[in-house]
C-alpha cells in the first residue's frame, strides 16, 4: 500500500477526473485534474508535494492548484495503519479556496471533498487489489466548518 | 400642487413596451462586427502581480485582442474621484481610486487584471482561462477594528492604519449634556455588508465611428451625463464627440451611478482602439465582486437622557467599511452621520466617522445609502431608552419629535450635498397617530398579543419613525416642446431605472398644457437629446427633474396662451388652455389646437420675430437651494417560531409623507420595493467574507433575496406635507421604503420573544434565523415539541457559510391569508 500510494500510475487511476499526473521528483507531483464543485466545472493545474515522510508510518501531502475557476490550497496528513489483513488509511485534510471556488463552491466544498475522497479511495482500493472494492476503506472525516467566517477544515 | 393628473394614480406610459418585450436594454443591442469582452479578475483579495502571460490567450481562435495594464499606456492611471471631500472642519480624507486594470497589485477579489476581446463571449471566456497571472498573495484586511491596529497589513501601502477618512461633526456641547443627564445609555450597534442586486446587472456597449470621430455608448447606468463627462476626461475627447445613452435600465439602487468602473472606461477605450463596437455584460458572479457594495458599520453610541425621556444629546463614534477604494467620497457615511439625528430634537451631538479601507470591493451608495444605518441606531437607542426609563416606546418618540412649527429645522451638520442639514418641512405626530390607529396598537398590545402569547404564539410589534433627506441638487433640466402633431415631447437628462418617469413627468406636463399624459412622449437618458444633468439617484429624479419639467411646461403654456390669444385676436387674459387647445374664455368655439399653433410658430416663410424663438418650446432648469425631507412611520407585527427562529410578517403598515404625490400608485410601488429590500436587509442579505477576503456566498442561491413569498402585502397610508423648496411641493420617495424596516423588525422580534427581559437586545443586522439563534437561542424557552427539538437546534448551527437561511423548510401555500399574502409560515426544518 505504501508503494502504491506513491505510484503515479495508481494515483492517476484513482484520482477522479485526473487527466495527467507526473512525478517530477521523488516527493513532487504535477497533475491536471478536471474537477466539479457544485456549479463549477473546470480544469485545474496542480502540484502536490510530499513532506514529513516517515515511511511507512505517515506523510503529509500538500497541494496547490488553480485554473480559471479559482484556486485551492490544501494539505492532508495520511497515516496508513494495519487492521487485520487490510490497510486502513487515516487522513485529515485542510483546504482553503480562492476566487470562484470560494464564491460559488464554498457551501458545497465539504460534501464535494467527501465525495472525492470516497471516489479516490474506492479507485485506489481498486488499483491496489485489482478488484472492485466492497466498501470504501476509509471513512473521511471532513466536515464543513461551523463558523461561516472560517475556511473549510477537516478534522 | 395637484391638478387633473398630478395626484392621480395614472397607468404607466412605459408599461406596454416593457410588457411586450419591446423596451431596449443594453444587452438587446447587437451591432455589426461587435466584439465581446470578458475580464480576467483577481482570485485574491490582496496580492502582488508578479507576471501576466497572455500569449496562450492571444492564440485562441476568435480572439482579437488581450490587454493588460502594460498595454494600456497612459490610459492606465488612477481614475478621478467622483465626490470630493465635504467641507468639514478637521476632516482627514485619503482618496484612493483604482486604475482601469490592476498594475502591480490587486486590492480585492474581482479586481480586473486583463481584458479579453473576441468574436463571442464564449470564445473570450475560454481565452481568459488561459491568461496566466502569477500572484504573490498578501495577508488581507477584512475586519474593521483589526484594520486600524498598528500591526495590520495595509490595503494601500501609504495609508497608515487603513484610515480612509475621519470626519468629526457636532452641534451643541455633548459632554455638558451628558453631565447633566439623568441617564446615559451606551450601546454597540452593527450593520453588516450587503449589496444591491438589480435584476439587470451592469453592462455597456460602445461603438466608435471612425469617419465621424464619434463614440456612442449605451450603458446600464444611472448617470449618463456624468458618464459622458467621465469618458471625455479619461479618453481625452470633447464631450460633443461622445453620446451616452441609458436605455431602459433594470434597476440601479445606487450601484450604477458614476464610479469610474473599469469596465465602463475600458469598453469605450477598446472600441476606439479597435475602431469597432464592443459589448460587455456583467454576469451575476461578476456582479458580486465587481460592483459596489455597502453597509458594513459599527457604531459605539451613547445617548444622554432626562428623566422624562427627553434626548439631551448623542455621542457616536462609528467605523465605516469603505472597501478597497473610495471614489464616491463620504456620501454613505455622511448620510449615516446625519440620519442618527432622526426625527428628533437632539440639541447636542458629537459624532465621529472613521472610514476604513479593507480588501473588499469598493463601497458606494445602495438605496438608502447609509440612512438606514443612522435610523437603526437612533431608533434602537430610543427603544433602549424607553425600557430603561419605563416610558412607552411611542411616547418617548412623541416627546422628542421636532415640533411641526419648527420647520425649516436646521441640524447644523454638513449633509451629503454639502449644504447645511436642514429639514425643509415635516409633521411627525400625525404620522405616528395614523400608524397607532391603523395598526390598532392599543388593541394589539392589550388584547391580541396577550391572547396569542397565551396560545404559545410568539408575536410582537415594532413601530419606528424615520426621515429621509431627498431631492438634492445640483440641478436638472428639461425641454418641453409641442410638436405640430399636437403631441408633446419632454426631454430630460436623467435616466430611468423603473421610476415611472415616462408617466409621472407626463402627468406634470399634461396638467400644464391641457393634454392627456398619453399624449406626452418623454425622452430620458440620451446625452445627444439633452446635454445637461446629473442623474437618477438620491431620491431626486421626481423632485429635481420633475420641477424642471414643470417650469418648462409652464413656460410653454405662457407662450401658447400668448400666441393663441394673438391668433384669436384677443388678449392673453381672455384665453385658457383646454383639451389640447387654446380656447377663448366664454366662447369655446373660438379655439386653436396646440399643434396648429406650434406649426404657425415655425413658419416656412416670413421671419421669426427678433428676440423670440421658433416653435412652442421651452427649456428650463431647476436647482433646489437644498434637499427636501420626507418622513414616515413603519409598523410591523411579526410571529417568530421559537424553534427555528423563522419569521412570519403578519402585518406591515406604512404611513409615509413625501409631500405632494404626482402619482400615488407609483409612490406605492416605490414603497413596496423599498420595504421588500428592507426585509432582505433585515433578515437575509449578508455578504460573507472569510479572513482571506474571499466572498463565500457570491450566488443568488447563497446570498438570499426576499422573494414574493417573503414579502407581505403592505398597508399604505399617505400623508402630504408639501415641501417648501419647490413649486410642486414634492419630496423624494425612492429610498424611503427600505430605511426604517430593520429597526422596526428588530423591535418587533424583541417584543415577540420578550428578549430584553431576558437580557438580550438585538443591536445588529441582519437578524437571520441562525444569527437570532446564536443571540437568543439559549434564552428563548423551547416549547415541548420533542420530535422537532433535537433536529432544529442542530440545523441552525449547521448552517453552511453564508446566510442561506431563508426559511426553515418548505414554503407555505401562497394563497392570500387573512393578512393578505403574508404567507411565509414558520415550519420545522426538513434538513
Amino acid at each position: 500500500v505504501w508503494a502504491a500510494q506513491n505510484d503515479p500510475q495508481v494515483l492517476k487511476a484513482a484520482i477522479p477526473g485526473c487527466e495527467s499526473l507526473h512525478q517530477e521528483k521523488d516527493d513532487c507531483y504535477s497533475a491536471v485534474v478536471v474537477a466539479k464543485i457544485g456549479p463549477v466545472r473546470a480544469k485545474f493545474n496542480g502540484r502536490a508535494t510530499l513532506s514529513n515522510i516517515q515511511a511507512p508510518e505517515r506523510y503529509t501531502i500538500s497541494g496547490e492548484g488553480g485554473g480559471v475557476a479559482g484556486l485551492a490550497k490544501g494539505a492532508a496528513d495520511v497515516r496508513p495503519g494495519e487492521q487485520g489483513d487490510r490497510t486502513m488509511l487515516h487522513y485529515a485534510v485542510r483546504a482553503d479556496v480562492r476566487g470562484k471556488l470560494a464564491q460559488v463552491g464554498s457551501r458545497l466544498l465539504g460534501s464535494t471533498a467527501k465525495k472525492y475522497a470516497n471516489d479516490f479511495f474506492a479507485g485506489f482500493n481498486d488499483a491496489v487489489t485489482g478488484k472492485a472494492p466492497v466498501e470504501a476503506p476509509a471513512q473521511p472525516t471532513l466536515r464543513a466548518a461551523d463558523d461561516p467566517k472560517s475556511s473549510i477544515r477537516g478534522d | 400642487m395637484s391638478g387633473k393628473y398630478v395626484g392621480a394614480s395614472q397607468r404607466r406610459n412605459e408599461d406596454p413596451a416593457l410588457l411586450r418585450g419591446r423596451a431596449l436594454f443594453v444587452d438587446d443591442l447587437d451591432l455589426p462586427n461587435m466584439l465581446h469582452a470578458t475580464f480576467v479578475r483577481s482570485p485574491y483579495a490582496s496580492a502582488l502581480i508578479k507576471s501576466v502571460d497572455v500569449d496562450a490567450a492571444r492564440e485562441h481562435p476568435g480572439v482579437v485582442a488581450v490587454y493588460t495594464a502594460a498595454d494600456l499606456g497612459d490610459f492606465c492611471k488612477s481614475t478621478p474621484i467622483v465626490v470630493p471631500p465635504p467641507p468639514i472642519e478637521d476632516l482627514v480624507f485619503n482618496a484612493r481610486t483604482r486604475t482601469p486594470l490592476a498594475k502591480d497589485r490587486v486590492h480585492h477579489v474581482g479586481e480586473p487584471v486583463a481584458l479579453v476581446l473576441a468574436e463571442s463571449r464564449y470564445l473570450a471566456e475560454d481565452a481568459a482561462g488561459d491568461v496566466m497571472v502569477e500572484y504573490q498573495e498578501l495577508p488581507a484586511v477584512t475586519d474593521l477594528e483589526k484594520a486600524m491596529e498598528e500591526s495590520s497589513p495595509l490595503v494601500h501601502e501609504d495609508v497608515p492604519r487603513n484610515i480612509a477618512a475621519k470626519a468629526p461633526q457636532s452641534k451643541g456641547d455633548y459632554p455638558k449634556a451628558a453631565k447633566s443627564a439623568f441617564k446615559v445609555i451606551k450601546r454597540r450597534i452593527g450593520y453588516e455588508h450587503g449589496m444591491a442586486q438589480p435584476m439587470e446587472t451592469r453592462g455597456i456597449v460602445a461603438r466608435w465611428d471612425d469617419k465621424l470621430g464619434r463614440l456612442s455608448v449605451w450603458a446600464s447606468t444611472q448617470a449618463p451625463t456624468s458618464l459622458r463627462g467621465a469618458l471625455a476626461g479619461v479618453l481625452g475627447m470633447s464631450e460633443g464627440q461622445i453620446r451616452v445613452v441609458a436605455p431602459f435600465v433594470g434597476g440601479g439602487f445606487g450601484s450604477k451611478v458614476l464610479y469610474y468602473y473599469p469596465e465602463e472606461l475600458l469598453i469605450p477605450w477598446a472600441a476606439r482602439e479597435l475602431k469597432c463596437a464592443v459589448k460587455w455584460i456583467e454576469d451575476r458572479g461578476e456582479h458580486f465582486v465587481a460592483t459596489v457594495q455597502e453597509r458594513g458599520q459599527i457604531h459605539d453610541v451613547e445617548m444622554a437622557l432626562a428623566e422624562d425621556g427627553t434626548i439631551l444629546g448623542i455621542k457616536d463614534v462609528f467605523l465605516h467599511d469603505t472597501g478597497a477604494f473610495n471614489p464616491y467620497g463620504l456620501t454613505v457615511p455622511i448620510n449615516s452621520q446625519c440620519s442618527v439625528l432622526g426625527n428628533y430634537v437632539v440639541p447636542n451631538y458629537d459624532s465621529t466617522m472613521i472610514c476604513v479601507f479593507t480588501n473588499k470591493p469598493m463601497v458606494g451608495p445602495y438605496r438608502g445609502a447609509g440612512r438606514q444605518h443612522g435610523i437603526f441606531v437612533i431608533e434602537r437607542m430610543l427603544d433602549v431608552a424607553a425600557r430603561e426609563l419605563g416610558i412607552d416606546r411611542n411616547e418617548i418618540r412623541r416627546r422628542n419629535y421636532i415640533p411641526s412649527d419648527a420647520f425649516p429645522y436646521s441640524n447644523e451638520l454638513v449633509f451629503q450635498d454639502f449644504t447645511t442639514l436642514t429639514y425643509d418641512s415635516g409633521n411627525y405626530e400625525p404620522a405616528l397617530d395614523r400608524m397607532l390607529e391603523a395598526i390598532d396598537y392599543t388593541g394589539f398590545v392589550n388584547e391580541e398579543q396577550p391572547r396569542l402569547k397565551a396560545e404559545g404564539k410568539k408575536v410582537g410589534i415594532g413601530i419606528v419613525s424615520y426621515m429621509e433627506g431627498t431631492g438634492i441638487g445640483p440641478y436638472e433640466g428639461a425641454r418641453v416642446q409641442v410638436e405640430s402633431s399636437g403631441r408633446v415631447r419632454v426631454v430630460t437628462g436623467i435616466g430611468t431605472q423603473g421610476q415611472s418617469h415616462f408617466t409621472s413627468l407626463a402627468q406634470i406636463v399634461a396638467d400644464e398644457l391641457g393634454v392627456r399624459p398619453d399624449q406626452v412622449d418623454v425622452v430620458t437618458g440620451d446625452t445627444d437629446q439633452f446635454y445637461w444633468g446629473a442623474g437618477t439617484f438620491a431620491s431626486r429624479g421626481a423632485v429635481v427633474a420633475g420641477n424642471a419639467v414643470h417650469e418648462a411646461a409652464a413656460a410653454v403654456r405662457e407662450r401658447a396662451l400668448e400666441l393663441g390669444a394673438g391668433h384669436l385676436q384677443v388678449t392673453k387674459k381672455d384665453v385658457t388652455i383646454e383639451d389640447g387647445h387654446v380656447v377663448r374664455l366664454g366662447n369655446p368655439d373660438a379655439r386653436i389646437a396646440l399643434g396648429a399653433l406650434a406649426l404657425k410658430a415655425n413658419p416656412l416663410r416670413g421671419a421669426v420675430e427678433a428676440g423670440t424663438s421658433p416653435g412652442l418650446e421651452a427649456t428650463m432648469f431647476f436647482g433646489p437651494e437644498r434637499g427636501t425631507t420626507a418622513n414616515g412611520v413603519h409598523g410591523v407585527i411579526v410571529e417568530v417560531d421559537p424553534e427555528t427562529f423563522d419569521l412570519e410578517i403578519r402585518r406591515y403598515v406604512v404611513v409615509h409623507d413625501c409631500g405632494v404625490m404626482i402619482n400615488p400608485m407609483v409612490v406605492e410601488g416605490q414603497i413596496h420595493g423599498g420595504v421588500a429590500q428592507g426585509i432582505g436587509n433585515a433578515f437575509y442579505e449578508q455578504i460573507v467574507f472569510d479572513d482571506n477576503g474571499q466572498i463565500l456566498n457570491a450566488t443568488l442561491a447563497d446570498y438570499l433575496l426576499p422573494t414574493s413569498t417573503e414579502v407581505p402585502c403592505m398597508e399604505l397610508h399617505h400623508l402630504e406635507t408639501p415641501s417648501r423648496t419647490n413649486r410642486l411641493g414634492i419630496k423624494g420617495v425612492g429610498e424611503a421604503g427600505c430605511i426604517p424596516v430593520a429597526a422596526a423588525i428588530a423591535q418587533a422580534i424583541e417584543d415577540a420573544l420578550d428578549l430584553p427581559a431576558k437580557g438580550v437586545e438585538l443591536l445588529e443586522i441582519p437578524l437571520s434565523p441562525d444569527r437570532l439563534w446564536a443571540l437568543a437561542g439559549n434564552v428563548v424557552q423551547q416549547p415541548p415539541r420533542e420530535s422537532r427539538l433535537a433536529t432544529t437546534g442542530a440545523t441552525a448551527l449547521k448552517r453552511p457559510p453564508g446566510n442561506s437561511t431563508r426559511t426553515g423548510g418548505e414554503r407555505a401555500d401562497h394563497g392570500l391569508t387573512e393578512h393578505c399574502g403574508a404567507a411565509r409560515q414558520g415550519v420545522g426544518s426538513t434538513e
